[in-house]
């Protein structure tokens, strides 16, 4: 009744009796599939976000510019159109919307495991909100600061300044977390949760009190940032989103084991041999310089942290091994998706991403919570 | 082997009493230890502080001749492993996943080939093997608990002789026929060479069990040794401050089996 194993009696130097895969203590089998279906979402995700939109590309064209951008054969004038739409502006957006999803998903679901919480997610810390008092302070000040930045003659400074701005915010949130949730040298997840929500607060009233000084203009430009959106998505992104939301965010990926270990609680975390002040420290700042990169990219994406890992769980169970890399594929496919909804819904027009997100995400979850009693 | 010389544990309290005051024990490998005492009498905070999660205020503890606070963390876990009083968890794991946590400090260490075996005899051992695919949060209290006691037996599989196991209150929820099961299986890991120390509040459980009684009071260690030399009645009035007779007429489980 027990996969075939017998113990070997008193079996202390007993060898494995069984090749074959390891279905208790290993990586279930299951990981492969998990991974490959994540991965063919996203790469089904991509393609229409690539290829769908206003303004329609096809597959040929698709097809020619990749040839092309790959130095095979030169572009055929008549899909001069497709690769422009596809060079400029679709592939820089799809590639960045796909590495924000993936890293506010992983995010979160290393803050789910790392509180112990199904209910937390990135915003939770205050880091969003901290990235995103600094980059409305940013809006708001920059322009006294540096006068005609913004706006159509913005230069390299003005360009990078709300995203620097937002990330230093989620950053300086970050530390002062930090700062406040130890004492003595241990972290105590409690109090850092709850400094969280107290900053999460304090940052949302110095974000209002900024709008209310904003001239009409300004808190255009504040509520569209905060809504969310990849429309301003450009290649010399795309390699700083490389660095700072991929990269932390495939860091996590070695947290799995560890995390799933935490499941029987800190002390319990440590009888197993984790480390568990050390994971904490790591879990915290990758987790946000993952999500203050992100903030900084495209404004404040909700729900996508929260309720992704949950999808994942639902399907292939709490393992974080499974969890935390289908987390990011699903993360990823599905703003790409979002993204895509956001640039066709209103088409000309643009919806804030966030808002998709938020549209589809809250509802979703609500009809997750009623029917999984047991989540929370 | 564990050693734990002149433990003292300083309350969180400022101006409290201490939790421990100058506790010396030991436990040798082939022993089983279990540990008596009133409520608050600082049993718990005594198996923290042997199991290196919690750091003494003074004294130290040593494990195989070696202070505690010189062991990494995952050599420790494959030289003790500890069942918490309950432990519930933060996401729906299958039983036997839960079992499985045990092997985590071996990965990369060539204890790894026995995981499987590990998984499977301790699932045996602890009686849970029907409850493998079962959720461990629809489990009962009891059931939680032998589970947790696998992933102690999983945990330990394959550790060099002298391994510690250290329990509190294993068999609080356990129904009469799995305390016996429980207490003969602790019996038999103190035969394969490993170290036992136990948390009761069953008198009757602890004089069967243990090879050595000790009692705490107030922090302090105030009596140590065979059953039945520390299990008297003047010492328990003393301890507990209230009388104890022989029973007439009750039942008690034979945890012999």
């Amino acid at each position: 009744m027990d996969g075939g194993v017998r113990p070997a009696a008193g079996g202390a130097a007993a060898p494995a009796p069984a090749p074959g895969p390891d279905r208790t203590a290993g990586a279930p089998p299951s990981a492969t599939r998990v991974l490959a279906l994540g991965g063919l979402l996203l790469a089904a995700a991509m393609l229409a976000g690539l290829l769908l939109g206003p303004a329609a590309v096809t597959a040929r064209g698709l097809l020619a510019t990749l040839l092309d951008a790959a130095g095979l054969a030169p572009l055929p004038a008549e899909h001069a159109r497709d690769a422009a739409v596809l060079g400029v502006i679709r592939a820089p957006r799809v590639l960045l919307a796909a590495m924000l999803g993936a890293g506010l998903a992983a995010a979160g679901t290393v803050m789910q495991g790392l509180f112990r919480n199904p209910l937390a997610d990135p915003a939770l810390l205050g880091i969003s909100a901290g990235a995103a008092l600094a980059a409305v302070a940013a809006i708001v000040f920059g322009h006294g600061l540096f006068g005609g930045l913004f706006g159509p003659q913005a230069g390299a400074l003005g360009l990078w300044l709300l995203p620097v701005a937002a990330f230093a915010g989620g950053l300086a949130i970050t530390f002062a977390l930090s700062r406040l949730g130890t004492r003595a040298g241990v972290t105590s997840v409690p109090l850092l949760l709850l400094s969280g929500v107290a900053l999460n607060a304090l940052c949302g009233a110095l974000t209002g009190l900024l709008i209310f000084m904003a001239d009409e203009r300004q808190a255009r430009d504040i509520t569209f940032w905060t809504l969310g959106s990849l429309a301003g998505a450009r290649w010399p992104q795309v390699p700083v989103a490389l660095a700072l939301v991929l990269l932390p965010a495939l860091l996590l990926l070695p947290l799995a084991r560890p995390l799933n270990a935490l499941v029987l609680g800190e002390s319990g975390a440590f009888h197993l041999g984790v480390d568990v002040e050390r994971l904490k420290r790591v879990a915290v700042v990758l987790s946000a310089v993952t999500v203050a990169a992100g903030v900084a990219a495209a404004g404040l994406v909700g729900f996508v942290g929260l309720v992704v890992p949950h999808l994942v769980r639902l399907a292939f169970g709490a393992d974080n091994r499974l969890v935390l890399p289908g987390s990011m594929l699903l993360g990823a496919s599905l703003l790409v998706l979002a993204d895509l909804a956001a640039r066709w819904l209103a088409a000309p027009a643009e919806l804030p991403v966030g808002v998709v997100t938020a549209l589809l995400g809250a509802p979703f979850f609500l009809w997750l919570l009623r029917r999984r009693a047991g989540l929370a | 082997m564990i050693a734990a010389e002149a433990l003292g544990v300083d309350s969180p309290v400022r101006g409290a009493a201490p939790l421990l005051r100058s506790v010396d024990l030991a436990a040798r490998a082939g022993e089983v230890l279990a540990l008596i005492g009133p409520n608050g009498a600082g049993k718990s905070t005594l198996l923290r502080a042997l199991s290196g999660e919690l750091r003494p205020s003074r004294g130290r503890v040593l494990l195989r001749g070696r202070p505690l606070a010189g062991w990494p963390p995952p050599a420790l876990a494959r030289a003790r492993a500890v069942m918490e009083q309950q432990v519930s968890l933060a996401f729906p794991l299958p039983a036997r996943e839960v079992v499985a946590l045990g092997r985590l400090p071996w990965r990369g260490t060539p204890g790894m080939a026995l995981d499987r075996a590990a998984v499977g005899e301790a699932m045996e051992r602890a009686g849970v093997a029907a409850l493998a695919a079962r959720t461990y949060a629809t489990l009962s209290g009891g059931e939680r608990q032998r589970v947790q006691f696998a992933r102690a037996l999983a945990q330990l599989h394959g550790a060099a002789e002298g391994a510690l196991l250290l329990m509190d209150e294993p068999t609080a929820s356990l129904d009469p026929r799995h305390r016996g099961l429980l207490l003969r299986a602790a019996r038999g890991l103190a035969r394969d060479g490993l170290a036992v120390i136990l948390v009761l509040h069953d008198l009757n459980e602890a004089a069967f069990v243990a090879d050595r009684v000790g009692i705490l009071a107030e922090g302090r260690l105030v009596a140590s040794g065979p059953a039945a030399a520390v299990l008297r009645r003047e010492v328990l009035r003393e301890v507990y401050g209230i009388a104890f007779r022989p029973v007439e007429g009750g039942l008690l489980p034979d945890l012999a089996g």
